[in-house]
């Protein structure tokens, strides 16, 4: 068997933004909005990456170059479907509904970037890698159990596929047969290491032989392709047809955090090697073939874009801190136990009286 | 109401919250069929059929990841792992997942998940079957800890545990499992988790005790009547969180403590207890306050076990060195 052809990699449009595949069921209007998402999402992105250097948020993991394998998905599930997001997921947050300030929240440590918004169904992001993919199981066996069609999607990385975990769920969805997706977005690297030393096969979608389950490769930088891919692989799974592991192939063009330096271990020839075009000029290139948008449109969408993450960026630096702080005691049980309230308010006390000044 | 061993009187526990409550689920390794390795699930699969108490692979940490999703998206799931030892397979699920949902999504989402788990020695079982792991889970924020000794608080503690809306971890003496029968009501009754027990009044000594140890507590208690020597023994019940107002209270009474756990002694929940002693009923106390526990070895193997468990012996020891002291 030849993985490669056997799991094929779907596309619609190619790094050129030459249509290679069939679009006709994607209107234009879609595309450009997807193609606002790219920009707006690219945009927000580096802005929290710059906003790191400037010391304005703490730890931030960049997304640039997954734009596509991401809103893709997040485009073709219902609002009550249940997302179990890494930390790397936002773009699939935000454009599915979670409040672009969040992931600002997020890097600012603050404690309500992980109350997600209670009309959608969407986890926390896991910072354990591949700690999700089991909660995606057990989430679609609910609903199996209970009689919903809400199907559950786990969005992981290349790397967490090599976790005991990743191999648990994947069991355990089949053999229950239970409504789950599960993404993994293979973007060549986990933190320093390339995909071909993280796993001796071409292909990551080829393990769903192993389970017995649909197993998809698509080009996660054609955000067409993803997005028909899961659109017609999400009516499957919630009619029945059982889990299924989709590979989009991607490339993590930035850092694995902002405290990170890809320059020790990635070269340009690497990046040249692994990558295949952005997913924006990708799609932008085939706009303008199209003239499905001229120059004054992208003009516009720039600028749109960086007013809508301004407004993000203006209301995670107006997020009141307080009251978070005493809350912390607040969420480890649903009724504090009495060493935990005695030490809420001694904490309550400290803050009263000033703090402790030894620690500034 | 009829006189039960405690694996029945779990049983009737799991039965009855399954009917009571169509969310109730069962899963783990070799609970359908089988009806669990001790039998603790025995008939439910009959009754409630295979959707709701499920043979899952066998890969703990799919039993748990898979539970915080069941749990979240509606469930009430009781998972079982076959011995606690085996549980180190689903740390990662129990320890960064279901015990910090709740935390981590500031109650947007909590866990309402327990694990039913079998633990302690003596009945001569191969190697990581027999090992006492609760300190690692009373160090764990979001989780409880609750261990029963009796048949009657195994059924309430269950029940309390089963309608708990945040993650238990349920262990489960093995040497306790039919060790006795006792009167168990076959209605519904909850032990509220957090209250330990006074088995036995005293006032010269208090042991403090859980699980497969408080037998050997109340036997010690009793042989030492013979000696004149008067020992409370309180059962905690619940390890996380503790029942520190019940332990405060009997050694303010009486001066003096031993703690009494099967688990290796350095890092276990006794010093934990003795913390909490002193810290509280300092100037109450007459002798220092002593533990007798497992050696700080790994679980022998069966030919050594009665050894290294605590014993009367060893702890009729260290009551004598505490009144005499």
């Amino acid at each position: 068997m030849n993985p490669e052809t056997e799991f094929p990699l779907r596309r619609v449009i190619d790094e050129e933004g030459q249509l290679v595949g069939d679009r006709s069921d994607v209107s234009d209007d879609q595309l450009k909005q997807f193609y606002t998402w790219l920009v707006t999402l690219r945009t927000l992105d580096q802005k929290a990456w710059n906003m790191q250097r400037q010391g304005r948020i703490g730890t931030y993991a960049p997304w640039s170059g997954q734009e596509a394998a991401q809103i893709g998905v997040a485009a073709a599930l219902r609002s009550d479907d249940w997302i179990c997001p890494s930390y790397r997921d936002w773009p699939a947050l935000i454009y599915a509904g979670v409040p672009m300030y969040y992931v600002l929240l997020h890097s600012m440590g603050h404690p309500a970037a992980g109350y997600m918004p209670e009309d959608m169904s969407v986890l926390p992001v896991q910072i354990v890698v591949g700690g999700q993919i089991l909660h995606a199981t057990g989430l679609a066996w609910a609903s199996k159990l209970q009689g919903q069609d809400r199907i559950a999607v786990a969005l992981f990385g290349d790397g967490a596929s090599s976790q005991g975990d990743f191999h648990e769920a994947l069991n355990l969805a089949s053999v229950m047969k239970v409504p789950a997706i599960f993404v993994v977005q293979n973007n060549q690297w986990a933190i320093s290491v390339p995909v071909y030393r993280q796993m001796n096969t071409p292909t990551i979608a080829q393990r769903a032989l192993a389970y017995n389950i649909e197993g998809i490769r698509v080009d996660g930088n054609d955000v067409i392709a993803v997005y028909q891919t899961f659109r017609d692989l999400q009516k499957r799974v919630r009619e029945g047809s059982g889990p299924a592991l989709v590979e989009t192939v991607t490339y993590r063009l930035g850092a694995h955090t902002t405290a990170d330096d890809p320059t020790r271990y990635r070269t340009p020839e690497d990046d040249a090697r692994q990558s295949h075009g952005d997913p924006i000029t990708r799609l932008r290139h085939y706009l303008e073939t199209e003239h499905i948008m001229e120059n004054s449109d992208f003009e516009r969408i720039d600028h749109e874009a960086q007013v809508t993450v301004d407004d993000a960026v203006k209301k995670a630096e107006a997020y009141p801190l307080e009251p978070a702080a005493t809350t912390i005691f607040d969420h480890v049980y649903g009724t504090l136990t009495p060493p935990l309230k005695r030490q809420r308010d001694q904490f309550s006390q400290r803050l009263i009286e000033g703090g402790d000044s030894s620690r500034g | 109401m009829a006189k039960m061993t405690m694996i029945q009187a779990l049983n009737q526990a799991m039965g009855l919250a399954m009917a009571e409550n169509p969310k109730v689920m069962v899963l783990g390794e070799d609970v359908g069929r089988d009806g669990g390795v001790f039998r603790a699930t025995e008939g439910l699969y009959e009754r409630f059929g295979a959707e709701r108490v499920v043979d899952t692979p066998l890969a703990e940490s799919s039993i748990i990841g898979s539970a915080v999703g069941l749990a979240i998206g509606g469930m009430r799931p009781i998972a079982e792992i076959q011995f606690l030892g085996f549980i180190y397979e689903t740390m990662d699920q129990i320890e960064t997942q279901a015990s910090r949902m709740r935390f981590r999504s500031q109650s947007r989402y909590h866990v309402p998940l327990v694990i039913r788990s079998p633990y302690g020695g003596g009945v001569r079982t191969p190697e990581i079957h027999s090992d006492s792991l609760e300190a690692l889970f009373v160090h764990t924020p979001g989780i409880k800890v609750v261990t029963p000794s009796t048949p009657y608080d195994a059924k309430g503690l269950l029940l309390a545990a089963i309608q708990d809306p945040d993650p238990v971890l349920f262990m489960e003496p093995i040497p306790l499992y039919r060790a006795m029968r006792e009167e168990v009501p076959d209605n519904w009754y909850e032990i509220p988790l957090g209250k330990a027990q006074i088995r036995n009044p005293g006032e010269d000594i208090t042991i403090i005790a859980w699980g497969p140890m408080v037998p050997v507590a109340e036997a010690c208690a009793k042989q030492a009547t013979r000696e004149q020597i008067s020992a409370e023994v309180i059962d905690l019940r619940t390890l996380s969180p503790l029942d520190e107002e019940t332990v405060i209270t009997s050694v303010e009474k009486t001066g003096r403590a031993v703690i009494v756990h099967e688990a290796v002694g350095t890092g276990g929940l006794g010093g934990e207890v003795t913390a909490i002693i002193q810290e509280h009923a300092f100037l109450s106390l007459q002798a220092p306050i002593l533990r007798v526990t497992g050696y700080d070895t790994p679980y022998p193997v069966s030919s050594v076990e009665d050894l290294w468990r605590p014993d009367v012996a060893r702890v009729l020891e260290a009551v004598h060195r505490s009144i005499h002291y």
